[in-house]
């Protein structure tokens, strides 16, 4: 790390966390204030990634923070209900809940509610048990730098815990609007429990108003899935010119339990990085990790993924697809390491990718680390562009350069959103990579 | 409707037409036959508009308008349309997307709007009985994991549904059992009209005794080397090529 940028940097975080300690007492408690200096020295020790660090190799993040000075932003103010509605998915039933900066706003959220349902402000939870037994526990954060400093940082999130048994009976819809008035830093912390037997399916969009500022969103968020429970979750980004995201989602894995995370990066937002981790902590497990990239202009997108096989006889299936236009650049990286107790593991990944864009490129990274000997492990990786003959086939019946473009991204990518479980969402995110295809 | 004139076309610096002549007047069905290689399909290529093919010298009128300076798509809008002899597979799009989409470009390019979905399913449902296409087809992806005869029934199908002025049908009838091959010729036959021509490529003549052809022409090494009537198949039936060629030889050896 070079000090010249990591220096100024830190003092001003250390007076930040300070400052964080007055804001809200809730924020503050011992524990808490324990954890978060340990994270910001954790960061100090690590530093923000350079292109030398593993995990960084392809991904410039010091090009982007040095972009502009961003301030600290720890606070939100309403915004209108037309920003919150431009990310609506038509037709979905849900309970919405909005987040602006990470704050919750509940007089524009509809909360589920009933028998066994937590939904809340992470501020509002510090001493919640979940919350004590589960925050920041997840060790794969540890080496992230920027987890580390969402740590230290972090003014609020959504919190969610189901009790044991709890199903939620429709899709709990979370708007994540990112809203400022100066370039800013933002650091949303979100924890999502679900107990024994408990289910829900959550879908969260993002939005950033076009404005002059820029928000640089530095994300965290932990799910815990115990015994036999199942999450289904979607994460669609929809992009802004004036947005820059690291993403980071740590997912921990019980027993029986089955996750279904799915990643949707739509264009326009000219910096992307998700980190991805789950670990298996459990044995019978059932993990699909499912991503699409769309990617136009100069875009960096980048999905760092690692599924962590540590106990025996799980399934885990990955599929990552991009659609690279323009000048657009792409980085997948997915790990997968099997520890030698997991035995019986079956692990599947695969990352195919659409160069379209002229000088769009993309480095794409399987690293996998076995270290027992009864699995079944296999990875793949394509890159290539539309088969001409596939592209003639549609011309020669009346239809358009543009629209049989937008007709073939739709089927390369309609293995992914064939799986979206969600009607209305489903039709949404076709609705948007037509709509993207035919711009 | 169409005129080909002196047309010469090759495909990575090889020549394949030679000077090709051809008037085809509406209502008109022409059958072009001729060996493995004498540049057919590649013809019916070049009309469809196929990029890997460079046109270099000759015209290709279609309604008066110059066909070579269309792109695939503008050719398929003006009426004109290729069954493929080998149609493409494309997993993910619908069979159903894809003609809703084709329709109505070619709707929109003539000034019409789009059909609403419940006049599109009516024709959908009234062309499909003209092959005998199983709607549970229709659902399907893009010709994926259908057998030879389930795709070509397709493709004549598609030219139900998009009602072009001029149809190639480039050896439509290769691969079927006999029975596809009824099925097709019987769909062709009905859409036959006094508006609408088709040029027939095939290389047996088996399916010109379903599909009864005013012209026959012979193509050999690029060129037209004969032309005549029905009888002209039969003859090349019994015959084969080689007198053709032979006869084709003298007259270019005097």
């Amino acid at each position: 790390m070079t000090s010249d940028m990591i220096l100024p940097f830190y003092q001003a975080l250390t007076e930040d966390v300070n400052a964080l300690s007055a804001q809200a007492p809730s924020l503050a408690t011992d524990t808490l204030q324990d954890i978060r200096r340990k994270a910001l020295e954790r960061f100090s020790a690590i530093g923000l990634p350079t292109l030398k660090t593993e995990a960084w190799r392809y991904t410039n993040i010091q090009r982007y923070l040095k972009e502009f000075p961003y301030e600290l932003l720890t606070t939100a103010s309403p915004v209108a209900e037309e920003v919150v509605n431009s990310t609506a998915i038509p037709e979905l039933d849900c309970y919405r809940i909005v987040l602006v900066n990470g704050h919750l706003q509940a007089d524009q959220s509809t909360l589920p509610q009933g028998k066994g349902i937590t939904v809340g402000a992470m501020s509002a939870h510090t001493t919640t048990p979940g919350f004590v037994t589960y925050f920041n526990e997840q060790h794969h954060l540890a080496a992230e730098s920027l987890a580390q400093l969402n740590t230290a940082l972090f003014a609020d999130g959504l919190y969610i815990e189901l009790a044991a048994n709890t199903v939620v009976d429709k899709p709990i819809h979370v708007v994540n609007v990112y809203s400022c008035t100066a370039h800013a830093f933002i650091q949303p912390r979100h924890l999502w429990i679900l107990n024994r037997n408990a289910a829900a399916t959550i879908i969260e969009t993002s939005i950033h108003p076009e404005t002059a500022a820029i928000a640089f969103a530095n994300s965290v968020l932990e799910t815990v899935v115990l015994e036999n429970a199942e999450l289904w979750h979607y994460n669609v980004q929809q992009g802004a010119e004036s947005f820059r995201e690291v993403h980071t989602t740590a997912a921990q894995q019980h027993k029986d339990s089955r996750y279904h995370h799915f990643n949707f990066t739509l264009p326009n937002t000219p910096f992307t990085r998700n980190n991805l981790s789950v670990a298996l902590n459990g044995s019978h497990t059932e993990t699909n990790l499912n991503g699409l990239y769309i990617a136009s202009k100069h875009q960096h997108v980048d999905n760092h993924t690692f599924m962590d096989h540590i106990m025996p006889d799980c399934n885990s299936n990955e599929l990552y697809k991009g659609v690279l236009l323009d000048n657009a650049n792409g980085v997948f990286t997915g790990k997968i390491l099997v520890h030698q107790e997991a035995q019986k593991t079956n692990a599947f990944q695969q990352n195919n990718n659409l160069l379209l864009g002229t000088k769009a490129d993309i480095n794409s990274q399987p690293q996998l680390e076995i270290y027992a000997d009864d699995v079944k492990c296999s990875h793949g990786f394509t890159a290539g562009q539309f088969s001409e003959e596939s592209m003639f086939y549609l011309r020669s019946r009346g239809i358009g350069e543009d629209a049989a473009k937008a007709l073939m991204v739709n089927a390369f990518s309609h293995d992914i959103t064939d799986a979206v479980k969600v009607p209305a969402l489903q039709h949404f995110l076709q609705t948007q990579i037509a709509e993207i295809m035919n711009n | 409707m169409l005129t080909i004139k002196n047309l010469h076309a090759e495909v990575e610096g090889k020549k394949i037409l030679k000077g090709i002549n051809l008037e085809i007047n509406k209502g008109e069905m022409h059958a072009i036959m001729g060996p493995n290689g004498s540049g057919k399909s590649s013809l019916a290529s070049v009309l469809a508009g196929r990029d890997n093919y460079t046109v270099t010298e000759g015209e290709v009128w279609f309604n008066g308008k110059n066909l070579l300076d269309m792109a695939p798509e503008e050719r398929a809008r003006e009426g004109v349309f290729l069954a493929f002899q080998y149609p493409v597979e494309i997993p993910g799009v619908s069979n159903l997307n894809f003609l809703k989409t084709a329709l109505n470009e070619i709707r929109a390019y003539k000034g019409l709007p789009a059909l609403e979905a419940r006049e599109f399913l009516k024709l959908t449902k009234e062309k499909q009985q003209l092959v005998d296409f199983h709607s549970n087809l229709m659902n399907r992806s893009l010709n994926e994991g259908f057998s030879g005869g389930e795709k070509k029934r397709n493709e004549i199908f598609q030219l139900a549904m998009l009602n072009p002025q001029l149809a190639i049908l480039d050896e439509t009838d290769s691969g079927l059992d006999i029975d596809a091959l009824r099925i097709v010729s019987n769909g062709v036959n009905k859409l036959r009209d006094a508006e609408k021509s088709f040029v027939v490529i095939t290389h047996y003549q088996r399916l010109l005794e379903y599909i009864i052809p005013d012209f026959v022409h012979v193509l050999y090494n690029g060129r037209i080397i004969k032309t005549g009537t029905k009888e002209l198949a039969l003859e090349l039936e019994e015959r084969g090529y080689d007198w053709l060629k032979e006869e084709l030889h003298l007259k270019e050896s005097v």
